[in-house]
């Protein structure tokens, strides 16, 4: 992390986002050929389906540095693998109960569902989350002083795949 | 049944014994005038028109009705002797008496040279043939009329002459009845131009639309009387080739394909809803798909362009972007109107004398030969007004506007606002996605874009491929389109699916999972997750097993294994860790 998204003034949040590949990738796609400007905070992971954002994945990313992580799938119903997407909203419920026990602000993490033609509203929600962020200012694990809840938190995320198939 | 001879008029035939006179006449030819028969009905013999004289050949002789006298062996008929002549002269005029206005009657008098009736001329309008109760109990079988009281008294009636709830309202009576006694009306105060303008024909059976295919026609169980009260089937006695089978209903019919393709069209926008129009509420206002039924040489004008009173209008208006283009209805340009609207206009200014004006907010005529069109519609003396408009409405301000409709619109090419009085207004409605499309696009598991219609894989890589593998698209079902770009479209679909066909295999995805078996605890996590059943459990091995033919791909079982046994190809757990890290790993 460099020293100027330290600084709250000229912070800029690090995001990652996971998209899956019909749906949201695809508006991505659409928002960059539509030439539709967004805050360039987040970098995207394309994954063929929300369903295979392992709750790891997220954890890892807000270790590894980032601010927040926003995960994007189909509209209930319109999954291109029929309900990969239902699967991640359940994960997605109990990993934010997770984030909220280890005292991270479950604002950082965001699921949206984003169809392959809303272009538009992958630029909405990009420069949302880039505020809110922003907002809530850096997350700094590394420095962190509760840094033992991470490994707590490993602990946690591996017990969550457990509850995340019912 | 055993064949007999008789002569009509001298001519000998052979029939059955029992077939009635007229029966036998009408296949001779020979025409007997009768006022109370139809051929599915039992004779009845009310009218007395059809008396024939009937001899033995030995001296006997009478007048009979050949309507219901049964033919015997050696039976002379004759049709036209002053005897049968006088006694149809005096039915006929005891009937005038009764009912003189009617024009059969008239006619029949004029025919038989009746000048001045002996007994007077009544003012009734029913003759008591008993027509339309012998069609409603032995044709329809709905019961709904009858002969009430006696003697001079007796009338048709419904019970108790009031509204009968046996009545099913198929207006047989009134179709059957020689003399125009019963009249369908409609209870309810409606103004419709030009009623017979639809897609098809709205018989109970009839083909469904023009250029159906196939080309036969089917039933509507709805209005068909067969199905509402059991009776009828005339359609099956009238049928030469015993085609008609009522016993006949929808039918799914599973059929194995390797690709389908989409072709499903769209609607056409319907301006009820966008009252400033006044379509609905005016006469002569009119959608450019009525209009096109119009226009028809085989439509219900005959191609002729008029008016509700039948008259030729003076001045037509084209109205453009009718529900395209407008926050209320559609936001996007349904593509196709400008240049059917300039069609329309020069097929008015081809017909009629009346002067065209086309109100649009743009011309949008892209393509081959269309601009020219224009141009040339512009020499026709076509008048173009450039401007949306406001409202259509029958409130005259000026004795020119009186009984018109008059189009208030803003002009903005001579920036004021116009009252333009014309005698129609033709709407040119945009396209819209078929009510049905959202159900389709989950049966076939593709996208819809945000104005409901069928999402192409890509637009420029991939415009007639759909994100599931199989299902091409083609046509307006995926956007408003012309017939060029829809045949084009079509075409290139049909190439689409036809090298899936030639190929004959499948490829597979590249991203599927696979199972480390070492690591595979047989926690069977995994197997309720597949939603494509590719994962089983092996008993034998007691661990999961995955078909990597049926895996498409999606990666939910590798997420879920606590074990790290499942991985997905391309997506590994570490790829997309190192993936994590790389993307942040920047300044």
């Amino acid at each position: 992390m460099s020293d100027s998204s330290m600084t709250n003034n000229s912070f800029e949040p690090r995001i990652v986002a996971f998209f899956c590949n019909w749906c949201t990738y695809t508006a991505a796609d659409l928002a960059g050929t539509s030439r539709m400007t967004y805050a360039p905070n987040a970098r995207v992971v394309r994954l063929m389906c929300s369903g295979r954002l392992d709750p790891q994945f997220v954890l890892a990313a807000l270790r590894e540095g980032a601010d927040g992580v926003l995960i994007g799938g189909c509209h209930p119903g319109d999954c291109h693998y029929q309900e990969g997407n239902y699967k991640a909203l359940r994960r997605y419920k109990l990993l934010k109960m997770l984030l909220r026990k280890m005292g991270i602000d479950d604002k950082r993490v965001r699921l949206e569902w984003i169809s392959a033609s809303e272009g538009d509203r992958v630029q909405a929600v990009m420069n949302e989350i880039v505020e809110d962020i922003r907002k809530l200012g850096p997350l700094h694990l590394e420095s962190w002083k509760y840094q033992g809840n991470l490994a707590a938190a490993q602990e946690l995320s591996d017990a969550i795949k457990g509850v995340a198939y019912v | 049944m055993a064949m007999i001879k008789i002569t009509i008029d001298g001519h000998p035939i052979e029939v059955e014994e029992g077939s009635y006179v007229l029966d036998a006449a009408k296949k001779l030819g020979i025409e007997i005038p009768t006022l109370c028969h139809y051929p599915h009905m039992v004779p009845y013999a009310a009218c007395r028109i059809c008396s024939v004289e009937a001899r033995d050949g030995k001296g006997w002789t009478k007048i009979v009705t050949s309507c219901n006298y049964p033919a015997w062996d050696g039976l002379e008929i004759s049709t036209d002797t002053p005897r049968v002549l006088n006694a149809r002269r005096m039915n006929l005029e005891m009937l005038l008496s009764r009912c003189a206005p009617i024009p059969v009657l008239q006619k029949l008098a004029r025919q038989l040279g009746i000048e001045k009736p002996r007994w007077g001329l009544g003012e009734d309008t029913c003759i008591l043939c008993g027509m339309c109760v012998r069609v409603c109990d032995e044709v329809v079988g709905a019961h709904a009329l009858e002969f009430s009281e006696r003697g001079i008294f007796r009338k048709v009636a419904t019970p108790f002459e009031e509204e009968s709830g046996d009545c099913i309202l198929c207006g047989a009576c009134a179709k059957v009845c020689p003399t125009g006694h019963i009249v369908m009306e409609d209870i309810e105060q409606r103004e419709i131009i030009h009623d017979e303008i639809t897609l098809g024909p709205n018989a109970a059976i009839s083909i469904p639309t023009r250029q159906a295919v196939p080309n036969v026609p089917v039933i509507n169980t709805e209005y068909c009387i067969h199905f509402n009260t059991g009776g009828c089937k005339v359609c099956s006695m009238v049928c030469p080739k015993d085609c008609i089978n009522y016993e006949d209903t929808e039918q799914y019919e599973d059929i194995k394909v390797g690709t389908i393709i989409l072709a499903t069209g769209f609607n056409a926008f319907d301006p009820s809803p966008l009252k400033q129009y006044g379509y609905g509420r005016y006469s002569n206002i009119i959608t450019a798909e009525e209009f096109e039924m119009m226009n028809n040489a085989s439509g219900p004008t005959g191609g002729k362009i008029l008016l509700a009173n039948n008259k030729e209008p003076h001045a037509v208006g084209i109205i453009h972007c009718v529900g395209s283009r407008d926050t209320n209805a559609h936001p996007y340009c349904s593509r196709v109107c400008c240049m059917y609207s300039l069609k329309l206009a020069h097929l008015i200014k081809e017909r009629t004398e009346a002067e065209v004006y086309n109100f649009y907010i743009d011309m949008r005529t892209p393509g081959k030969g269309y601009e020219e069109f224009y141009e040339r519609l512009s020499n026709e003396k076509v008048h173009f007004v450039r401007g949306r408009v406001a409202e259509v409405t029958d409130w005259a301000m000026t004795p020119e506007e009186e009984d018109r409709l008059v189009i208030r619109v803003e002009d903005t090419l001579i920036g004021m606002v116009r009252r333009i009085p014309v005698d129609m207004v033709v709407l040119s409605i945009g396209l819209e996605p078929h009510k049905d499309a959202e159900e389709v696009r989950r049966l076939f598991n593709i996208s819809c874009s945000s104005d409901g219609w069928f999402l192409e894989r890509h637009p420029k890589l991939g415009p007639v491929s759909t994100f599931t593998d199989g299902i091409f698209i083609a046509g307006a079902c995926q956007g408003p389109k012309d017939i060029p770009d829809t045949v084009a479209q079509a075409g290139a679909a049909a190439a689409e699916a036809m090298v899936l066909v030639d190929k004959g295999v499948v490829e597979l995805e590249p991203n599927t999972a696979y199972l480390t078996e070492e690591f595979c605890s047989g926690c069977k996590t995994c197997i309720p997750l597949c939603p494509f059943s590719a994962l089983s459990f092996n008993v034998e091995k007691k661990i999961s097993a995955i078909n990597e033919a049926l895996c498409k791909g999606c990666g939910t079982c590798v997420a879920a294994c606590p074990s790290g046994a499942l991985q997905q190809n391309l997506f590994d757990d570490e790829q997309i860790y190192e993936e994590i890290k790389g993307v942040l790993n920047y300044v």
